[in-house]
Parts: structure tokens; C-alpha cells; sequence
């Protein structure tokens, strides 16, 4: 089911503004890996490009090929909408819809499409509340709006949304960074059980935290202010933060930049 | 203990004198007194100057005592807080007394013959008769121009917010402003040049499309603010499920900010049913019931409120009248107006556990 990211020389634009350049990299499947990089260095924006969310912002555009498996995500004909299907995504900020109950949101991707048969929605929604450890904690207030829960669940309810449509993929930007210490480690537990059937790929300001979930690690970084954002090196998670093969990214992790 | 003994003998810099809690009313009392005062000496016989006279001295005495009693800094907050009371006051008075007296005079014939019947054989100066044929035509007219504007409104505000970019939206946001302050004898005349093209004859549904007109831009405005504070997360997050843009608008975004966009039409609403110039010009007005909006004149409420006022020669009857029909106007706005809080709180985004 999860699917292999193959990116290759890939710049993404705001405007007339570059933010990233000639990104390559592979993202294997079944596996965690992670972006980190300091602020304003274009791993958010990378992200967005993996499932064509960058161009839902005004003047955002795209170079390059971006191959899931072996179909290209930017090749002509290509819907963004069947796109975000395929590789689902987790925001900074819990974002559950404000109108919709705690079972509306996890069916909403699912009844927004049109594609389910009603019999399976209550076993569908069962199963991905318990695929993001959330079931037990709201399985007796289903109809009870989204909003109503903590912060932590919240992100949990996000989760289950994003896993409710079945993706291949599962984009995380910053998923633990507006959450307290007990509701992070919740959300890396759930990410390490969510490997085994996604990719994942979660962007981090969480050196540590990159170092507990993943399997392979991404250093993104930016020359000077307004420069675009360039990879500076992937690799094996333990090698990067044991024995990193550019200096910079040795700089970065042990808190010796600028 | 020593240590408290050289803190009893420092002044505090933290505690100062501070006026009784009961100043404000004491001052607002006692400049009421002096301003009845001062008129009466000047024989100054309106209310309304000894009025003024009274909030001058409560501004002006509450600066003087605080600045005596407590200092500058306090005695400026003080001052800034009566100011706002008396911006308050001289708001609200004309609004409770112009309450009062439609309620005073329009409750004397206003009872269910009055709005049951209609001024069908009564003429303009003798007692009896009523509005139905006036609220059949209101209803008739303020429906049909919301079924047309509201709809336009709210999808010219949808385009604004969610797809529109560029000139086009530029120039859409710049006639939606001007459309804002078009005078309404001016839509009024601008549906009567088309009707005077097509040799029609007065009708209600033509008065339904000057108000329309009227009603359009004040739906865009207030929809167009409303859509602006639904969280980009909220749109994004649908977006990321896959959700096309139209359904993400549809289920998402619009359920979000129905109870504001709820609320901005009935305001729309209850703007265009005080309407009076595009009806006389384009209604006419009608003594008969018409239930047909799409054939002959009608009767609205503004209008017949100002045929009363116009065509009574001063007869008692028709002032009164007039009067009833006015606090039928408000009481119908009124309810317009709590329909429209109800469906809000209704439609409200749930914050419940």
C-alpha cells in the first residue's frame, strides 16, 4: 500500500520568489523520514509540493518531477485533487472542522468525495480513530463536536482524518510543535505503529524528535536570507546525527551555526 | 516588626486617594441639577439645552474633582470614560423615544381588523380600513427581491473570496462599493427607464428589481467578511483530503460562516423593506388587495405609510393610521432581525465536550 517518493531536481516558486532549488531525493516506503533545517529554509513548502498543496497558494508554482511510484505527480493531465488522495496530509495546527461532530470529521474525507457505502463508514471511522489511539478516548462522544477535545486529541482526530481516505502517504508538518510533552509522545508512538502500513514524512524543529521516529533524516538549509532553500544531505538517520558527511549539517545538530 | 514600622512611615507609590465608587453617579446628579438650574435662571424653556447644558458639566466637573482628588492621569481615564457614557446617552435617546412614540401612537388602531383588511372603500380621511394589501405587498416585493439579490450577493461574494484574483475581482470589489451607495430613487429610475422602453405598466415585481439592486452589494459586503474569517486551515485541511475546491467550499467553508451570512442577509432585508422612492416609482400603490406581484399596482408598507402622511389633508384617522403601519414596519424588521440571531446561534460552530 505505502508508495516510494522520487524527487528529482525539483524548485518551487512563490510568486516571482524561489523558496527551494534542485531537490532530489528518494523517500522509501514504509519508513519515517524526516525534514529538519532551521526556519524560513523551505522544508514546509517542500512538503506542500509532495502533494500539490503548494499551488493552492496564490502565486505558488513548481519545477521538477515528482514521482510517486512511477507516476509523476506534476505530468500533464494530473489532477491535484486525485494527488491529495494519494498522499494525505497532518498541519502544524490541529484543524478539525469546526461544524462537524468527532464522527463527521473522520467520515469528511471520505463523505466529501462521494466514494463510500454507508455500511462501512461506521467500521471505517471505528478503525481509524483506533489507528490514531484515539477510539477509547472518544468511542462514548462520537456526536460530540471536534473542538471539544484537547489539543492533543485534536491533532489524533487530524490523524485519523488524514488515514480515514486510505492514502499512500502521510505528509506531517510540525505535527507535535503546538502540543505539550505527554500528547508528543502519544502522536511519535502512533507514527511509529503508522509506519508499517504509510510512508511518512514529518517535518520537525525537534532535533531529538527526528532522532526518536525516524529512519532517515533530510538537512535542509538556506545560504542567506532570501536565498532559496537547498538539501544539504539525506541519509540514515543514526549516521546523520552520529557522524554527518557535510559540516554544516554536524554545525546544525550540535548547535554551532551561524 | 521593624522592617514594618519603616514601610508604615514611606508614603506608598503604589496606593493614592481614589474617589468613592458612587462619584460618577454623584457628579452625573448634581451637573443634572445645575444644568436645570442654569436654564431656569436663563430662561432657556427646552429640554433639549438644559440637556447639554448637564453633559458639558458632568464632563467637565468629573476632569475638575478627579484631578483635585486623585491627579492627572486618573482624572484623564475618568474623562474618557464619561465622554463614552455621554456619546451613549445621546445615541440611545433618540432611538428609545422614536420606539416610544411609534409604540404610543401606532398601538391605538392597530388590532387584527386593522391588519386583516384593507383601504379597499375607505378613503384616505375617514377612520377604518388597513394594511393587509400593504404587507401582502411587502412580503410579495422584500421575497422576491431577497430570492433575486441574496443569492447574486452571496455568490459574487464566494468569487471575491475564494477564486477571485487579478483585475477582474479588482473591478468587481470596485462597483460592489459603488453599487453601495447608489441612492435608491436612483434604482428606482433605472428600472422605470426599462420599463418605460418596454411600455409597461406599474407592477410589484419591478419594484422587486430595484430592490434587488439595492440589496446586492450590502449581501456582498457583509458575506465577503464573513467568508474572510473562516480559517485558510480549514480550507486547506479539506483540500489535503482530496476534496475538490467547489465541495470544499460547499461543505466546509460555507456551513462554517452560514449564521454570519444568515445574519448579513436578513440585514439586507430589513434594509430594503423600509424602502419608499423605487416603490412609488415603480409599485405605485394600490387601496385594493393585489396578490399578484407580476401584474398591476400594489401597495408596500413605506408607501403607504407616506400616502397616508401625503393624501390625509391632515384627517386624525390617517395619522393614525400611518403610526400603526410604522410599528408594523419595526415589528416586522424586529422579528426579521431575531430570526436572524436565532439561526446564527443556531448554526453557530459547536464548542460543547
Amino acid at each position: 500500500m505505502a508508495k516510494r517518493i522520487d524527487v528529482s531536481g525539483l524548485t518551487a516558486y512563490y510568486g516571482s520568489h524561489k523558496a527551494i532549488e534542485d531537490i532530489s531525493m528518494t523517500v522509501e516506503p514504509r519508513s519515517v523520514t524526516a525534514f529538519i533545517g532551521p526556519s524560513g529554509c523551505g522544508k514546509s513548502t517542500f512538503l506542500r509540493t509532495l502533494n500539490r498543496m503548494h499551488e493552492v497558494t496564490p502565486g505558488g508554482r513548481v519545477e521538477g518531477k515528482v514521482m510517486l511510484d512511477d507516476e509523476d505527480l506534476y505530468g500533464a493531465g494530473v489532477d491535484p485533487v486525485s494527488v491529495r488522495r494519494e498522499v494525505g496530509m497532518v498541519f502544524q495546527r490541529p484543524n478539525p472542522f469546526p461544524t462537524m461532530s468527532i464522527f463527521e470529521n473522520v467520515a469528511a474525507g471520505l463523505r466529501l468525495n462521494g466514494n463510500y457505502k454507508k455500511s462501512e463508514l461506521n467500521d471505517i471511522v471505528e478503525r481509524s480513530l483506533k489507528g490514531a489511539n484515539l477510539w477509547n478516548e472518544v468511542k462514548d462522544r462520537l456526536n460530540k463536536p471536534g473542538s471539544g477535545l484537547s489539543g492533543g486529541q485534536q491533532q489524533r482526530l487530524c490523524i485519523a482524518r488524514a488515514i480515514a481516505v486510505e492514502p499512500k502517504v502521510l505528509l506531517m508538518d510540525e505535527p507535535c510543535s503546538a502540543l505539550d510533552p505527554i500528547s508528543t509522545l502519544a502522536i511519535e508512538d502512533l507514527i511509529g505503529e503508522l509506519k508499517e502500513r504509510f510512508t511518512i514524512v514529518i517535518v520537525t524543529h525537534n532535533m531529538q524528535q527526528a532522532a526518536r521516529v525516524s529512519d532517515r533524516t533530510a538537512f535542509f538549509n538556506l545560504a542567506a536570507v532570501g536565498q532559496p532553500g537547498r538539501l544539504i544531505e539525506i541519509d540514515d538517520t543514526e549516521r546523520i546525527f552520529s557522524n554527518p558527511s557535510v559540516q554544516a549539517t554536524e554545525d546544525y545538530i550540535s548547535g554551532r551555526f551561524g | 516588626m521593624s522592617n514594618a514600622l519603616v514601610t508604615d512611615k514611606r508614603p506608598s507609590t503604589l496606593r493614592a486617594a481614589s474617589l468613592p465608587k458612587w462619584t460618577p453617579w454623584a457628579i452625573a446628579a448634581g451637573s443634572l441639577a445645575l444644568g436645570i438650574g442654569i436654564s431656569a435662571a436663563a430662561g432657556l424653556g427646552s429640554s433639549i439645552q438644559w440637556g447639554l447644558i448637564a453633559a458639558v458639566l458632568f464632563v467637565l466637573g468629573t476632569y475638575g474633582i478627579a484631578a483635585r482628588v486623585e491627579g492627572r492621569r486618573q482624572a484623564r481615564d475618568r474623562v474618557a470614560t464619561s465622554l463614552v457614557w455621554v456619546a451613549f446617552l445621546i445615541a440611545v435617546i433618540p432611538l428609545v423615544s422614536l420606539i416610544w412614540v411609534t409604540v404610543a401612537r401606532g398601538a391605538k388602531v392597530l388590532d387584527v381588523y386593522f391588519l386583516t383588511h384593507s383601504m379597499g372603500v375607505v378613503a384616505d380621511t375617514e377612520p377604518g380600513g388597513g394594511i393587509y394589501h400593504a404587507i401582502i405587498g411587502s412580503l410579495e416585493q422584500v421575497g422576491l427581491a431577497t430570492l433575486i439579490g441574496a443569492p447574486i450577493g452571496v455568490l459574487t461574494a464566494i468569487y471575491l473570496v475564494e477564486y477571485g484574483r487579478g483585475r477582474l475581482a479588482k473591478a468587481v470589489t470596485f462597483f460592489v462599493d459603488v453599487m453601495t451607495g447608489i441612492p435608491s430613487i436612483v434604482a428606482g429610475l433605472f428600472i422605470l427607464s426599462l420599463m418605460l422602453i418596454f411600455k409597461m405598466q406599474p407592477f410589484g415585481f419591478a419594484g422587486s428589481l430595484a430592490l434587488a439592486i439595492l440589496m446586492m452589494p450590502v449581501v456582498v459586503r457583509s458575506t465577503e467578511e464573513m467568508l474572510k474569517l473562516v480559517p485558510n486551515e480549514l480550507r486547506e485541511a479539506s483540500l489535503a483530503l482530496g476534496v475538490p475546491k467547489w465541495r470544499t467550499i460547499l461543505k466546509v467553508v460555507l456551513p462554517t460562516s452560514i449564521g454570519g451570512i444568515t445574519t448579513g442577509v436578513m440585514l439586507a432585508v430589513a434594509r430594503i423593506a423600509g424602502e419608499t422612492a423605487p416603490v412609488l416609482l415603480l409599485v405605485f400603490g394600490n387601496p385594493f388587495i393585489n396578490n399578484n406581484p407580476f401584474e398591476g399596482a400594489q401597495a408596500s408598507l413605506p408607501l403607504y405609510i407616506y400616502q397616508q402622511f401625503a393624501n390625509s389633508a391632515g384627517s386624525g384617522a390617517a395619522y393614525d393610521r400611518a403610526w400603526a403601519a410604522s410599528l408594523t414596519l419595526i415589528a416586522f424588521v424586529m422579528i426579521l432581525n431575531l430570526v436572524a440571531r436565532g439561526i446564527a446561534r443556531w448554526k453557530a460552530p459547536k464548542t460543547g465536550r
